[in-house]
């Protein structure tokens, strides 16, 4: 199964070190890990996501809550998880194939962030799903290079948490 | 060239107000009563050294940096204090590793402080440069590289607090050399300040009320000690006196529940007696103290106290349900845990329980095996330790020997039993000892070391000599790594494959070589004699005694099996 995990840490050098270190080191698998800077300057929120057994998965929460530089570990459950992710993606065409290829970049609402005559960078933000779908979208075209920052999440927060 | 001592103080110091990086760590040292500590110089650590000279803290100079690192666990286990350990950068530094992943591995307060290259050099592979901070990621609690001097004093009132609160471990810290010289303003540090650490959690009272009412309705409980329980030494002699209560302490327990009480069922798991695992396997309610329900111990989870609903009470909220699913968990300090317990537990006598384990001692008691020939290890451990009546610090280094010392040395107080346990680290034992004897324990240090052990950090024979280390050095010579042939015999056909030693020196003449008295002694009729001279005479001293090779530690549960599967016998 799949789990992901919304980690606040200390802003420390090395914290991101700690934090992939232990779960690698623990055998469990990274699906995606993204760290950036929270409303507090000396927190950053990591959102991580693993896969493996469930009981391994419990496991690998409480070896990370362990850590010094951890603040709180808020799993997510799918449901009810604030998440979203970004990506990137250049495809190539031929001229040929131009119009088509902008007529599905519109039917799939992505932004064309950079235009050559045989190529285009677009960028789609959404769900973890809608980027898939993008990609399965563009998929029959030659995909030349692709960048996904990996699932970022907020967990819903009670008054007062 | 002659040594000549200078009195003079270091250049750096003379600016008025402020002080060098290194002056701020020894004031900061001797403010917070490290007043002894080991180490080993070099280049990218000489600052640092330049402002020990003179100092007032007693530097113990090791003889290889894994010396130093394992002789301040040895200190801190044997006092409780935090241990610190200095190194230089590069090598001196990785030497370090085995004795941080001892400590990380058994829980044991130690202060590494390692020499860096300067921070302009880092990341240049420059001469003795090595990323100790990457290497000890895994193996520390927790560790620092100072890059700005002004954060220098509170990493150490940080890593010191880390070090010893909560579940204790070994912290790093590296220190560039321009970070050692570089002008600081001597402060107060701030009070450490670690959101989302807490030391010292309040255990939730419905849980321990719930535990007490287990105790309450179980017929045959038993406690399941680990080394976290250290401190809780009174509270666990009056919760098993007060209730029936059988007790068995891990490796790392040893002493902390008097192994000479009714209740005491020694050490469990893979060689413990009989008796304590088939009480464990009797029992109806275990509760897990301070432990961490170790391979070692536990074997196949599917038939650990098959019988029993399980509790676990620990500090650290990650090893609960780690290797066992328990039916009731108490998370918090288990001091405070165990007075909560103490007020909600009615006091009840289970005298069923208590002869049942009176019989599995009497019949299945630990014993020194009898037969003609060379001195028998076993029996050299049990003179060890009928001649210290638990009035010594016993140390052991790992295998076969640190086994039998479990099993035959009579421990009856915490810190006065010293092994690596959840390591496992050969070599352990002479720099541990060493480091155990300058604590000032009060008590003789006697190690019980192996031949293949000791020859790990031998050189540490010139620390104790030039220090005049009382430590009483006891090798059961037996030629092998008695362990691994142990192994071999029962389970590759006595194919021996690299376990036999073809030459060894004599220790006793080696030890001479170091100005410490040594002997030797072979004839099983001399042993206790020379046992007794060995612990008499002032000062350090070694004994080679030359004891049965292809003796085995017994009883035996081979790995992973299940809790009554003894070797040798039919289920």
């Amino acid at each position: 199964m799949k789990k992901i995990m919304s980690i606040l840490v200390r802003n420390r050098p090395g914290v991101l070190s700690h934090v992939a270190g232990l779960v690698t080191r623990r055998g469990y698998n990274v699906e995606s890990i993204a760290a950036g800077p929270t409303e507090n300057r000396e927190i950053t929120r990591i959102t991580l996501v693993v896969r493996g057994e469930e009981h391994n998965l419990d496991q690998v929460a409480k070896q990370i809550r362990k850590l010094i530089d951890v603040i709180r570990v808020d799993p997510i459950p799918h449901e009810d998880a604030m998440t979203g992710e970004l990506a990137l993606i250049t495809v190539s065409f031929t001229p040929e194939k131009k119009s088509e290829i902008m007529n599905l970049i519109g039917l799939l609402g992505l932004t064309i962030k950079h235009i050559e005559k045989d190529s285009a960078t677009v960028m789609i933000a959404g769900s973890a799903q809608s980027v898939d779908t993008a990609i399965n979208g563009l998929s029959p075209f030659f995909i030349r290079a692709m960048a996904r920052t990996g699932l970022v999440a907020l967990p819903l927060y009670d008054n007062g948490s | 060239m002659t040594m000549t001592t200078s009195k003079h103080a270091s250049p750096a110091a003379s600016s008025k107000a402020a002080v060098t990086g290194s002056e701020a760590i020894v004031k900061f040292l001797k403010d917070s009563g490290a007043d002894l500590v080991f180490g080993y110089p070099g280049g990218a650590i000489i600052p640092f050294y330049d402002a020990l000279y003179g100092s007032g803290i007693r530097h113990i100079l090791c003889r290889h940096e894994q010396g130093a690192a394992l002789a301040a666990d040895g200190f801190a286990r044997a006092s409780g204090k935090t241990g610190v350990v200095i190194a230089t950068s590069g090598p001196g530094a990785t030497n370090l590793v085995t004795g941080l992943a001892n400590a990380h591995m058994d829980s044991v307060p130690l202060v590494a402080i390692t020499g860096q290259v300067a921070t302009t050099s880092i990341g240049t592979d420059s001469f003795q440069e090595a990323d100790i901070y990457g290497i000890t990621i895994p193996i520390t609690k927790y560790n620092y590289l100072v890059k700005d001097p002004a954060d220098l004093l509170d990493v150490l009132s940080e890593a010191f607090h880390l070090a010893s609160s909560g579940r204790p471990g070994p912290v790093l810290i590296d220190l560039p050399k321009d970070i050692q010289t570089a002008a600081i303003h001597y402060r107060v540090p701030r009070p450490p300040a670690i959101p989302g650490y807490d030391p010292r959690p309040a255990p939730d009272p419905q849980d321990v009320a719930a535990l007490a009412e287990a105790l309450a309705l179980s017929l045959r409980p038993v406690f399941y000690v680990g080394g976290g329980a250290a401190g809780c030494d009174k509270e666990l002699i009056k919760l098993a006196e007060g209730s029936d209560v059988a007790v068995a302490t891990t490796l790392l327990a040893k002493g902390i529940f008097p192994d000479s009480h009714e209740l005491s069922l020694g050490l469990p798991g893979m060689h413990g007696s009989k008796y304590s695992n088939l009480a464990i396997n009797e029992s109806d309610l275990i509760v897990g103290l301070g432990v961490r329900f170790d391979d070692r111990v536990v074997g196949d989870v599917r038939g650990f106290a098959p019988l029993a609903r399980v509790a676990h009470v620990d500090v650290d909220q990650a090893e609960i349900g780690k290797r066992l699913s328990v039916d009731l968990a108490v998370h918090g300090d288990l001091k405070l845990a165990l007075d909560l317990l103490i007020k909600k537990l009615k006091p009840r006598r289970r005298p069923e329980w208590h002869g049942r384990i009176q019989e599995l001692k009497a019949r299945h008691p630990l014993t020194v095996p009898s037969g003609r020939g060379a001195i028998k290890p076993q029996a050299a451990v049990k003179a060890v330790s009928d001649l210290t009546r638990g009035k010594a610090v016993i140390v052991t280094d790992v295998g076969q020997h640190q086994m039998w010392a479990a099993q035959f040395i009579e421990s009856n107080r915490p810190r006065r039993f010293l092994s690596s346990g959840g390591l496992g680290a050969m070599g352990y034992g002479l720099p541990a000892a060493m480091g155990a004897a300058l604590s000032g324990p009060g008590v003789p240090v006697v190690l019980i070391t192996g031949d293949g052990g000791i020859q790990m950090n031998i050189q540490e024979l010139a620390t104790i000599r030039e220090n005049d280390i009382p430590v009483k050095i006891i090798v059961s010579n037996n030629s092998c790594l008695g362990m691994v042939r142990q192994w071999q015999q029962f389970f590759c056909g006595k194919r021996y494959s690299e376990t036999v030693f073809r030459y060894n020196p004599d220790f006793s003449r080696l030890a001479q070589a170091y100005g410490i008295p040594g002997k030797r002694v072979e004839d099983p009729d001399l042993l206790v004699k020379a046992i007794s001279d060995l612990l008499e005479a002032p000062g350090p001293g070694l004994l080679d005694i030359q004891v049965e090779k292809e003796e085995n530690v017994l009883p035996m549960i081979p790995a992973g099996k299940g809790q009554t599967d003894f070797f040798g016998e039919e289920a």
